[in-house]
Parts: C-alpha cells; sequence; structure tokens
C-alpha cells in the first residue's frame, strides 16, 4: 500500500482572498504531491512499508532522513489543509475553547503566543497547537518536523498547524509573514480543530 | 558598529531574464535589508555592539548570528553575479576546480545536486579549506562556511524567497539560471 495524496477539501480559490488560488494549487499538486511520491520512494521495500503515517512518525529517529523530511510533508500538509476552510467555526467554541482558555487565558492570548512561535521561527517550518492529555501548548518544528515525531522538542498530538515555508506565502505576501500568519487564522476551521481535540 | 546595506553592483533589472528584477527588489531591499537592520537592533548593548561582521559569525549564537550570518551571505551572494559574466573560470582556479572535481561541468554537476537537496531553507557553497583543498558543502538556514574557518568563493541561496516568484517549486530551474549571472572574474578574485 502506498500513501495517496487527498484531494483539497475545497476549491483552490476557497480561501480567497486571504490565500490564493495560485498559491493554494502549486502548495497542493506539485508541494505536497512531491512529498507523497518522495514518500513513497523512501519507504519503498522497507520494513515501513504498510504502516500507517502516524506509527512511522513515531519512530522517525530510526528511519532514513528520506522519510523524515516527506514523511513529515505527507502528513502536515494533509493537517494544513483540514484545518482551514471557507466557512466553519471562525473561533474555538465549547470544550476547545475551555481548554484554549485554561492554557493561554483567553483566546487572544493564544493568538499571540501562536503567531509569535510561527513568526519566530527562523527558516522553513511550521508552528503548532498541539493535544497533551487533556491540556493544550504551542510549539513550532523546524522543516517537515512535528510533535507526532519521538525527537520532538514538545510532543503531542498536533490539532492546529500554520506552514511557515516561505512556498506557503510568498506568490501573496512575499517577505510580509505576519500578514500571511494573520490571514491564516481567518481561514481556520474550527470545528476540525474541535474534532481533533476531542480526538 | 552599525552595518549598512551594501548596494547591489548592478542595476536592479541586470539579471533579467535568469533572476527578475522583482525578485532582486524582495530580496536585497527587503530581506537583505531586514537582517541587517535586525542585526543593528540585536547587537546593541550586547558584547558584539563594536565588533566586526566575521567575529559576529564566528562568536555568536541564536538570533545575532542568524542575522549577521545572513548580512554577509546575502552581500557575498549579490556581489558574484554581473549583467555580462566571465562564463568560466581560467588560470589557477580553473585548473584547482578540475584537479578537485574532474572537470568544470562535474563540479557544476555536485554543485547542482548540493542546491537541489538542501532540505528546507539554506546555502551550498563552494569553498576552500584549511588546507587550501576545494570542497562543496551545504548550510541550513543562515549558516555560513567563515563559521568552520573556511573561505567561501562561491555560494547559491535556496531559500524559497531567492526564487519562488521566478520559479515557484521548480528550484532546479533557478540552479541552471542562476550559473548564467555567476561573473566567474569574481570567484576568481575571491581565490
Ligand atoms: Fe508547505
Ligand atoms: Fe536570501
Amino acid at each position: 500500500m502506498s500513501f495517496v495524496l487527498q484531494n483539497l477539501p475545497y476549491a483552490y480559490d476557497a480561501l480567497e482572498p486571504y490565500i490564493d488560488a495560485k498559491t493554494m494549487e502549486i502548495h497542493h499538486d506539485k508541494h505536497h504531491a512531491a512529498y507523497t511520491t518522495n514518500l513513497n520512494t523512501a519507504l519503498q521495500g522497507s520494513t515501513s512499508e504498510g504502516k500507517t503515517i502516524e506509527e512511522i512518525l513515531s519512530n522517525i529517529s530510526t528511519l532514513p532522513v528520506a522519510v523524515r523530511n516527506n514523511g513529515g510533508g505527507f502528513f502536515n500538509h494533509n493537517l494544513y489543509w483540514d484545518v482551514m476552510a471557507p466557512g466553519g467555526a471562525k473561533l474555538p467554541e465549547g470544550d476547545l475553547l475551555k481548554a484554549i482558555d485554561n492554557a493561554f487565558g483567553s483566546y487572544q492570548n493564544f493568538k499571540e503566543a501562536f503567531t509569535k512561535a510561527a513568526l519566530t521561527r527562523f527558516g522553513s517550518g511550521w508552528a503548532w497547537l498541539v493535544k497533551q492529555g487533556d491540556s493544550l501548548v504551542i510549539s513550532s518544528t523546524p522543516n517537515q518536523d512535528n510533535p507526532l515525531m519521538d525527537m520532538a522538542e514538545v510532543k503531542g498530538t498536533p490539532i492546529l498547524g500554520v506552514d511557515v515555508w516561505e512556498h506557503a506565502y510568498y506568490l501573496k505576501y512575499q517577505n510580509r509573514r505576519p500578514d500571511y500568519v494573520d490571514a491564516f487564522l481567518n481561514v481556520v476551521n474550527w470545528d476540525e480543530v474541535a474534532r481533533r481535540f476531542k480526538g | 558598529m552599525s552595518f549598512t546595506l551594501p548596494s547591489l553592483p548592478y542595476a536592479i533589472d541586470a539579471l533579467e531574464p535568469y533572476i527578475s528584477a522583482k525578485t532582486l527588489e524582495f530580496h536585497h531591499g527587503k530581506h537583505h535589508q531586514a537582517y541587517v537592520t535586525n542585526l543593528n537592533n540585536l547587537i546593541v548593548g550586547t558584547e558584539f555592539e563594536n565588533a566586526d561582521l566575521e567575529t559576529i559569525i564566528k562568536k555568536s549564537e541564536g538570533g545575532i548570528f542568524n542575522n549577521g550570518a545572513q548580512v554577509f551571505n546575502h552581500t557575498f551572494y549579490f556581489e558574484q553575479f554581473s549583467a555580462t559574466p566571465a562564463a568560466e573560470p581560467t588560470g589557477a582556479l580553473k585548473e584547482t576546480i578540475e584537479a578537485a572535481f574532474g572537470s568544470l561541468d562535474a563540479f557544476k554537476e555536485a554543485f547542482n545536486k548540493a542546491a537541489a537537496t538542501q532540505f528546507g531553507s539554506g546555502w551550498a557553497w563552494l569553498i576552500k579549506d584549511l588546507s587550501g583543498k576545494l570542497s562543496i558543502v551545504q548550510t541550513s538556514n543562515a549558516g555560513c562556511p567563515l563559521r568552520s574557518g573556511f573561505t567561501p568563493l562561491l555560494t547559491c541561496d535556496v531559500w524559497e524567497h531567492a526564487y519562488y516568484l521566478d520559479k515557484q517549486n521548480l528550484r532546479p530551474a533557478y540552479i541552471a539560471d542562476f550559473w548564467k549571472v555567476v561573473d566567474w572574474k569574481v570567484v576568481e578574485g575571491r581565490f
């Protein structure tokens, strides 16, 4: 069994004007597609073939760097597409909001801390909202690493992630990463984040 | 000391169609400028306030290193291009490259591979090591060969901002065009 590139759960232009159609098309059809193909190539004939992506990531320190880079890229982009949407809840609610209030004091404080993690990640990487038991923390990882990897500094289940590789925003925002992160927070699908929080 | 952004040694559109004016406007005017500004702000009140760039690159950590090394790396990168480049090395540099890599083509192939396979943001370099031997190295993010005591001769910026407006995901197409504007006279001067 090999990994398959999922279709975007909405049209390329569904997140306009926050994330433009051209960026979505290249990001999904080229970057995510390449991670998927390269992951399958890296796994071919290895003992990891047939395992779930979560199983693979949880043992990533024992596997070749091509599996780490492309397996991370495959998983992270799946999550990224799913936690954005043109509609859905625009703010966290219910149990998830309670957990955010407990961990950060308020949604506003969460937003500031998450934005800071995204802006201070030097080079390519991701910022995450991570579930640890019933509680939440924010982290960031370099390149295509993520909190499911056994060598991650902050381990847990990522329930929200923002891609801060320049390819995620350069066509529309160029050097203005803060504008992109701000735009991203306008298209977060909080229903999906809540679903992942419930687990 | 306070650092200033060096001007580009050519017109903003001089490297067209290989590297666009729009790319250089952002890359030099925004990214390189931001590294200079950040560095000047970060060193205030630290032991590096009066240090030169090489000392900063060799001794500092964290944000001061990242911005200091990126100031050097970008100055070094922009200076090696020309609208009327010498297309090939000559003399001692040519001989040394052939001795080290077999031929100029074999060197370029190895350099291209280093540039294409640097995962994430970073740089590919041709360097001279402490024994005078040439080799190709990759650095991630702000990594800089001066830190290891090497003499850098040539570099390719493979942060996505270096090529995304022109080539998007096609990094190999950017690397192929990079060679069209490398001025080997500058590289020989460094050698
Ligand atoms: Fe991405
Ligand atoms: Fe750059």
